[in-house]
């Protein structure tokens, strides 16, 4: 009983996180600002659900660690693709003001030209 | 020494896949435990080819507590933003670029930075400067552009300069 409490807690945070997460990306303004709100999501939103999931795993008896695994596979894979869309808004930027240059270099090295 | 090296090129990715294949299975007996060490000695060995400059082994405790600190500020960061996001308005906000000038030079060790900073709310890392001696990072709010940098540097940059270089 007291587990299952617990486990629903659990799950419920994640969900709230997930929202929140969701509704940042309607809320915020700006390509970048909005790319903040969705990779909040997919840090304490998800490890809450998969906490969820290992405590459910263990309290039914049958201990599951895989949510271990898809944590560490999410969290190596998700600033990548935070990444890519970062340079994608960094190419519609060329050419303007707004960003600051780099302190010794060039350019920063989307606007290489080779 | 030579010979430890020759079996075990790369230790830390050694007891890594032994992890990980134990985790896969998700069932831990001796089978398991010894087929995981059967392929945490074969992989490093057939893929030593394909690593000619690595860098030496990263010290193992320091890259736990690394991740220890990381995990925590995680939290604590997504915490911080969910308050941004819901309670402040947009015309508050003050969403900043931030130049972060690295003394790190492996690229292993810039990945992980760059890595650390997109995980911890609030910011993301979007470019690297031509000669890879800056970070070009976007901070949601940060009406003071140059905390978030020195925050950067003390908190991530220097455990990394210790663990890889």
């Amino acid at each position: 009983m007291l587990i299952e409490i617990l486990i629903a807690l659990v799950i419920l945070n994640g969900a709230v996180f997930t929202l929140v997460g969701s509704y940042g990306l309607l809320k915020l303004t700006g390509p970048m600002s909005r790319l903040h709100a969705p990779t909040k999501a997919s840090t304490l939103g998800v490890g809450s659900l998969l906490l969820g999931s290992i405590l459910h795993a263990f309290a039914s008896g049958e201990g599951s660690m895989h949510e271990v695994l898809v944590m560490a596979f999410l969290f190596v894979t998700a600033p990548i693709s935070a990444n890519f869309i970062a340079k994608v808004n960094l190419h519609r930027l060329r050419g303007r003001p707004e960003l600051p240059p780099p302190p010794e270099s060039r350019d920063w090295a989307t606007y290489a030209e080779k | 020494m030579g010979l430890t090296r020759k079996i075990f090129p790369h230790p830390t990715l050694s007891v890594l896949l032994l992890l990980v294949w134990v985790l896969l299975v998700n069932h831990l007996s001796l089978g398991t435990v010894v087929f995981g060490a059967i392929l945490g000695v074969l992989i490093p060995i057939l893929t030593a080819a394909y690593w000619p400059d690595r860098p030496r082994s990263p010290r193992p405790w320091l890259l736990l507590s690394y991740i220890g600190v990381v995990l925590w500020d995680i939290l604590v960061a997504n915490l911080q933003v969910a308050r941004i996001v819901l309670f402040k308005r947009n015309a508050d906000m003050a969403p900043n670029w931030v130049v972060v000038p690295l003394e790190l030079r492996t690229p292993e060790a810039i990945t992980m930075l760059a890595g650390t900073i997109t995980l911890t709310p609030g910011t993301v890392s979007a470019d690297l400067s031509c000669d890879g001696h800056a970070l070009l990072v976007h901070a949601l709010d940060a009406p003071d552009p140059d905390a978030v940098r020195d925050e950067i540097k003390n908190r991530y940059e220097r455990r990394l300069k210790e663990i890889f270089e």
